[in-house]
């Protein structure tokens, strides 16, 4: 029997209640402009969800089936619209069960303010029902983390939260507020105060002497690039960056996190750079004199070994968080400030242009012998060849989120992003299952937008129980499984690392995913061969409802080329066939 | 190396697991801690010693020290002048016969006898690391019964050579 779905549920009529804890919970939401909010309930979080169902005007709640769905989803969310996402969970298993996301949002960045229940004041500490040590849980994977103590400090301590949240380096906030905080009437007025926060001032405006010495350093380079990294998108400096790119003719390569930053069809762009990038990028990373670097942390992704990382480069660095500045690499430019901020002075500074026309030859040869490359017998489905099917099917307009692993690296190689904040990705922390309830997150954000969730096979069992919430919300959303019918990534590596000792890395019982979509009254369509996708795949990914698209592809195909663990940027294996 | 570096912080819950924290998951060594309120309400002062490898471990850690939403300055002073003292109580074995003894070797460290059992002496003393280490090496024949130490807390002198400047992380000084 099929469920009909049922968009919003029928509000009782609510007899006039006193003012409680939880109402000012809903009033400082209303004061941070929050309109979506993403959660689940439970016995701490009760009072809260009774606030909000008598809350005027209603939020928007998305109730997922897992917080873990729901923290994705506000970090999808936060990603396309830029604006923090809002979680709400209840206490114990419901804030351990957020711990994902909220390590995956520090690590790359995302605006989240995250309310976790917490037992009552009189019982914490003493290991009472759903009780769990939510502060001393998050304190090393927020960027702050408060518990409210009085009830008259949840307006200040929200306002704050969303504050420290958004601005410098963008990063997750959880707020943990006690059963009784929230569920108590309230007694006193809270004093309307201004945010002081003397310890958290972010550094906006670049020093000019480094912006001196950088456009200097750029006027005297021969080998001069730029790498784009996800502070770009967090700044809203796209059209700075172009600009900036532009002025000197710099070749531009992305971390994984920044593509979008600059455009990837754009002939100045050499592809994503790092483990799996191309060969034009990395060998522009290791033989430049130069690095600019705005707006990445030089993850170990991306530098591969660090002896052999740019070894004859001045590098500068751009970046808004001065503790990333010198962290990985010594650094003879650095820059503390907003990447627009900086990109705007670049862009305009009085310079001389440098001379690099040998320089974008050199690196435009190596762009045009040694392109990524991959075999496509006709008989099979081709992973890359899928990607650049969705990339044509959708003009590379879409948002495409993803997961981790073998289908990630195919996507941020082939789907070519033109545009900034289509891309949602778990970059540093790497999380299966994240992609799917990311995309959710995306959608709603941007309801106009095509949201493409490609995922894995392994990754989408990880969290494929919100396809709940895309028939429920009737959310247009199409996941498209790369499936392979193992955990990819980890299987390449047992065949290079581990004499194809495929250790718990093959997956042969799997759900059938037609019939699992169809449970949730989905459409869900299996495509195994080239004919089949390009006869169908356009129509299933412009048609209006949700869909999930079993795409059938070769199991034993690897993502080329790569940088070995410990080798060099110059020591790229698989370059060409 | 061994590094001295005060933090002035908001007094307020977490702080200090805060810190710590991310001291043991950037892999820093914390020799001692010592934490105390100052002279403005709501505002405390941490004191550390820590092992750094080099130069730039020490930045960093300063930075990240810096990075915390309720620190507000930072410093590494072990290159200033500054006051640094520790407390040390030692209880040491003491009969009767060999008080007077004890007492002769308290007297030059201008420690002094806090409390005197029949068979033990607890002796507080104050000063420099080196000075509590000179100092137990002189009582460890005795015997240390027990021994607590405070931690180094540490201040700048009022009056500073000019040649030692340059060395604070409180403000981004590009």
């Amino acid at each position: 029997m099929k469920v009909k779905a049922q968009a919003v549920q029928e509000r009782k009529p609510t007899a006039k209640v006193p003012k409680t804890g939880a109402d000012l919970f809903v009033e400082s939401l209303q004061a941070a402009g929050v309109d979506t909010i993403f959660g689940y309930p439970g016995g701490a979080v009760l009072p809260i969800y009774d606030a909000l169902y008598r809350a005027e005007p209603r939020f928007q709640h998305i109730l997922t089936r897992h917080e873990q769905g729901a923290i994705h989803a506000a970090e999808g969310y936060a990603r396309v619209s830029g604006k923090p996402g809002v979680v709400i969970a209840t206490s114990g298993p419901g804030a351990t069960n957020l711990i994902t996301g909220i390590a995956d949002a520090m690590m790359d960045s995302l605006p989240l303010v995250v309310f976790t229940g917490q037992v009552g004041r009189s019982v914490i500490g003493t290991d009472a029902f759903q009780e769990s040590d939510v502060m001393g849980i998050t304190t090393p994977i927020t960027k702050h983390n408060y518990q409210v103590q009085k009830q008259e400090d949840m307006p200040r301590i929200i306002k704050e939260a969303f504050y420290i949240a958004t601005t410098g380096r963008p990063g997750p906030v959880v707020i943990d507020i006690p059963k009784d905080i929230s569920g108590e009437v309230y007694q006193t007025a809270a004093a309307e105060e201004p945010i002081h926060l003397p310890g958290y001032q972010p550094t906006m405006k670049p020093n000019n002497n480094q912006i001196k010495k950088l456009i200097h350093a750029i006027s005297t380079a021969k080998r001069p690039i730029l790498l784009t990294g996800a502070g770009i998108l967090h700044a809203k400096a796209s059209e700075e960056v172009r600009a900036f790119a532009k002025r000197f003719q710099l070749p531009v390569t992305s971390t994984l996190l920044g593509l979008g930053a600059f455009p990837a069809s754009d002939p100045q762009f050499l592809g994503m750079a790092g483990m799996h990038g191309t060969y034009a990028a990395n060998r522009g990373l290791y033989e430049c004199d130069l690095l600019i670097n705005v707006g990445a942390r030089f993850d170990d992704r991306l530098t591969g070994n660090l002896e052999h990382f740019a070894p004859q480069a001045i590098i500068a660095h751009i970046d808004i968080d001065p503790a990333e500045i010198g962290k990985i690499i010594p650094t003879s430019i650095p820059v503390v400030a907003d990447a627009k901020a900086a990109l705007q002075q670049l862009k305009t500074a009085e310079a001389e242009m440098p001379d690099t026309e040998t320089w974008r030859n050199h690196l435009q040869n190596y762009k045009e012998e040694y392109p990524l490359w991959y075999n496509n017998p006709a008989e099979d489905l081709i992973p890359q060849w899928v990607m650049k099917a969705v990339h044509k099917a959708t003009d590379g307009n879409a948002i495409i989120t993803t997961d981790v692993g073998q289908h990630q690296m195919w996507t941020a190689q082939y789907y070519g992003f033109d545009r900034p904040n289509r891309w949602v990705t778990s970059g540093g922390l790497g999380t299966m299952g994240f992609g799917f309830p990311a995309a959710i997150g995306a959608q709603l954000a941007c309801p106009e937008s095509k949201v493409i969730s490609v995922v894995g096979d392994g990754g989408f069992q990880m969290t494929m129980q919100e396809l709940s919430v895309l028939q429920e919300r009737k959310l247009p959303v199409k996941v498209l499984i790369v499936n392979n019918q193992s955990l990819g990534m980890v299987r390449q590596w047992q065949e290079f690392f581990y004499q194809e000792r495929y250790s718990e890395s093959l997956l042969n019982i799997q759900p059938d995913f037609v019939k699992l979509a169809d449970s949730y009254d989905i459409k869900g369509v299996r495509l195994e061969t080239q004919e089949q996708l390009v006869a169908e795949l356009p129509s299933l990914l412009q048609s209006d409802e949700p869909v999930v698209i079993d795409c059938r592809v070769l199991r034993q195909e690897n993502v080329f080329p790569m940088i070995a663990p410990g080798k060099g940027l110059h020591e790229m294996i698989g370059v060409s066939r | 190396m061994k590094r001295i570096i005060t933090a002035t912080v908001q007094n307020r819950s977490g702080v200090l697991n805060r810190i710590t924290g991310l001291m043991q998951k950037r892999q820093f060594n914390i020799d001692s801690i010592s934490v105390g309120k100052t002279e403005v309400e709501q505002i405390s002062r941490m004191t550390f010693v820590v092992e750094v490898e080099d130069m730039q471990k020490l930045e960093q850690l300063t930075k990240q020290l810096h990075k915390q939403i309720d620190v507000l300055k930072v410093a590494d002073i072990t290159d200033h002048a500054i006051v640094a003292r520790e407390l040390a109580l030692v209880k040491v074995v003491c009969p009767p016969a060999s008080r007077n003894e004890l007492q002769s070797i308290i007297a030059p460290f201008r420690a002094s006898a806090v409390d005197i059992s029949k068979d033990s002496m607890i002796v507080q003393v104050t000063g420099d690391s080196d000075k509590i280490e000179a100092f137990l090496e002189l009582v460890r024949p005795y015997g240390i019964k027990e021994l607590t130490r405070t931690g180094v807390t540490a201040f700048l002198r009022g009056h500073q050579p000019q040649a030692a400047d340059g060395n604070t992380y409180s403000l981004i000084t590009n």
